[in-house]
């Protein structure tokens, strides 16, 4: 770099220094004025960040919560048809009500769709677990040894029991931290026994929650509800101990219904196969079934639709944030408008003085930017606060991107230049013998 | 020695709603350094025409002006800024001081769009206004001050930038007898020193200082008297 070369950018400095300077001193005599416009821009960016927070927030939970269901698995479940449940409270004969998944379908669909990789299907059943004299209402669930696999979820000690435990219809069980928690709360309950009605089972292992509570507020992902334990034990332990057949006893009369499987979970080799599997599998099923006692989750399909609204809610947030952006800019501009009105005389004065028409678009120029800057400041500022203090009193999950803040600064600086170029330029198109007769 | 300023046959006119209006119908003279000029003439007969021009703040219709030895009647805007601010000194009849700033920062104003940097136009701001009398008032600002304060800080301002010619428009026309009297002597004084001034003014007693009176009337010169 030249000598010229580098004094020159030195002096292009100072002359930004001094206006800097002296747009801050005018900004300062008319201080509430500045403030109420700054204002526009503060509220416009806060508003921008605190929004995308709460709304990533929100999207954060559910997503993690279908993904924790495995984006390449296909989740069956037994439901009881709508219909079924009228014959039952009008027929007093028929008790018995069969209905949901069976073992033969998941023979069926293994031998007849291609892609498939692991069944997992699944017995849920409902009773209270004992040690001692504790107890705890859970679900029994019946499964197979690679359900923590499929599932994405991790044992916390001891291990998920085994093909030959399963194969042997052994009484073992693992249970989940909170189950296992409230029944032994000071010792480990590894090797222990809990009682389930009159059969004790011995503990092998205790599981991890999911990492997060897979529940969603539209109610189709999920499973328990929050003070539910789980217990898990072998697929064939369960149907040797409990049958096909459960029992409930409802306002004094006695229920029973006849399910084989509760769920069953469908793992394919890549995510590409998860829509045409899921379709076959309905096939398959729709054509075994009469009714529709059944329902099939897609946690694939509903993380896309998931994107999809957050994408839409994103866009929705876009617009508003960006109108009023445009309303604080509105209101920058014309306060400008009104300031290079107010301030002609000194233009005149200015210009008569040896100021360019460049040095009077750059005095206007920065002190917008001045104001819109302080005002995306600020915004920032407030806006990182306003998630802290919904989290705090509303409980909701917010989450500031790092994006977010940057990019709403870098609109509202923006916002500054271009609502402050045509003031600034009126400014500077002044004839000055005009501006000096101007009273 | 060569005239400071150099009016050749400078006309100027304006378009007015379709009507041509010849506001200076050529016009010539010549300045010479350290002279102090006069210029009167009833309202409407150009004065403020010619000064317009004098300043650089307009540019004649036809015609030549040469300010220091270069022709200023062509110039583009960006370069009659800084002819403006490095060879002339504005006063003004009502001082046009800048009222957010203070005297001192009033009279550094021109340096500020000289480049100048900021501890000499500190210490040269100082220096004025201690020669104008304003010495312990270098940080008011400019609502703190009389007339006469006031015209004297714009004397200043006018000086800071050592300009070739010195423009006053009916520099005491705001200022009673006593005040004004005071600034005209402070005009005498720099005269004295060697300075160039150039006074528009429609007072007799004021324009009797001058050594020299030119007189407008309808666009012409009507009289160019020394003394």
């Amino acid at each position: 770099m030249s000598a010229a070369e580098s004094s020159h950018r030195s002096l292009r400095w100072l002359r930004l220094k001094r206006a800097f300077r002296l747009g801050l001193k005018s900004l300062w005599l008319h201080r509430l004025r500045s403030l109420l416009t700054v204002m526009g821009i503060v509220f416009g960016v806060c508003s921008v960040i605190a929004m995308l927070a709460i709304g990533e927030g929100a999207s954060y939970e559910a997503q993690e919560a279908i993904k924790n269901l495995g984006s390449q698995n296909i989740i069956l479940r037994s439901a009881k048809p709508p219909e079924e449940q009228k014959v039952s409270d009008q027929s007093s004969q028929s008790r018995v009500l069969a209905y949901g998944l069976t073992y033969t379908d998941v023979n069926r669909i293994r031998a007849t769709i291609p892609g498939v990789t692991i069944m997992m299907p699944a017995r849920i059943m409902n009773d209270y677990v004992w040690h001692i004299s504790r107890r705890l209402n859970s679900d029994i669930i019946g499964t197979v040894p690679w359900y923590p696999r499929l599932r994405n979820r991790h044992m916390a000690s001891g291990r998920f029991f085994s093909d030959g435990e399963m194969d042997q219809k052994s009484a073992v069980c693992v249970l989940d931290a909170k189950l296992a928690r409230s029944l032994f709360p000071i010792t480990s309950p590894l090797g222990k026994d809990v009682r389930v009605g009159s059969t004790y089972y011995s503990v092998v292992g205790v599981i991890d929650p999911p990492s997060k509570a897979p529940v969603d507020d539209d109610g189709t992902v999920g499973g328990s509800g929050s003070t539910k334990g789980e217990m898990f034990i072998p697929l064939e332990t369960a149907r040797l101990r409990y049958g096909d057949l459960l029992i409930k006893r409802r306002a004094g009369s006695m229920e029973a219904e006849r399910v084989e499987l509760h769920e069953v979970t469908v793992k394919v080799e890549t995510t590409e196969q998860v829509g045409s599997v899921a379709d076959a599998v309905k096939q398959v099923l729709e054509h075994t079934h009469k009714k529709k006692d059944y329902e099939i989750i897609v946690p694939l399909e509903l993380l896309r639709q998931k994107e999809k609204t957050k994408r839409i809610f994103n866009i929705v947030l876009g617009s508003i944030a960006a109108i009023s952006l445009v309303v604080g800019g509105i209101g920058i501009m014309n306060i400008m408008l009104a300031t290079v009105t107010e301030r002609t005389r000194e233009i005149g004065i200015r210009r008569a003085l040896g100021a360019r028409r460049r040095d009077i678009i750059i005095q206007f120029l920065v002190e917008t930017v001045i104001l819109s800057g302080a005002g995306g400041i600020l915004g920032v500022a407030f806006g990182m606060l306003v998630p802290l203090i919904v989290t705090h009193f509303a409980g909701m999950k917010t989450i500031v991107t790092l994006w977010s803040p940057v990019l709403a600064f870098t609109i509202s600086a923006l916002v500054g230049v271009v609502f402050g170029i045509y003031p600034a330029l009126r400014a500077a198109k002044m004839d000055p013998v005009e501006a000096l007769r101007h009273e | 020695m060569s005239p400071i300023v150099q009016f050749d046959n400078v006309r100027r006119t304006y378009q007015m709603g379709g009507v041509t209006v010849e506001a200076l119908k050529g016009v010539s003279f010549s300045v010479m350094p350290g002279e102090f000029i006069s210029i009167m003439g009833p309202s409407g007969c150009g004065k403020s025409t010619l000064l317009n021009l004098l300043g650089c703040l307009d540019r004649p219709s036809s015609g030549r002006y040469l300010l220091g030895g270069d022709d200023v009647s062509r110039m583009e805007d960006d370069d009659l800024s800084t002819i403006r601010g490095a060879r002339l000194g504005f006063i003004f009849q009502s001082y046009n001081l800048i009222q957010q700033l203070t005297v001192v920062e009033n009279i550094e104003v021109p340096l500020y769009y000289q480049d100048v940097d900021e501890e000499t136009s500190r210490a040269k701001a100082v220096e004025l206004a201690a020669m104008v009398g304003l010495a312990d008032r270098i940080d008011h600002k400019p609502f703190e001050l009389s007339g006469g304060q006031q015209q004297r800080v714009a004397i200043a301002r006018s000086l800071v930038n050592d300009p070739l010619v010195l423009l006053a428009d009916e520099p005491t026309g705001n200022l009673d007898s006593k005040s004004g009297t005071e600034i005209l002597q402070l005009f005498d004084k720099l005269h004295a020193s060697g300075k160039t001034l150039i006074l528009v003014t429609h007072d007799d007693d004021v324009a009797q200082r001058a050594q020299r009176n030119i007189r407008l009337r309808d666009g012409h010169i009507e009289s160019d008297v020394r003394r």
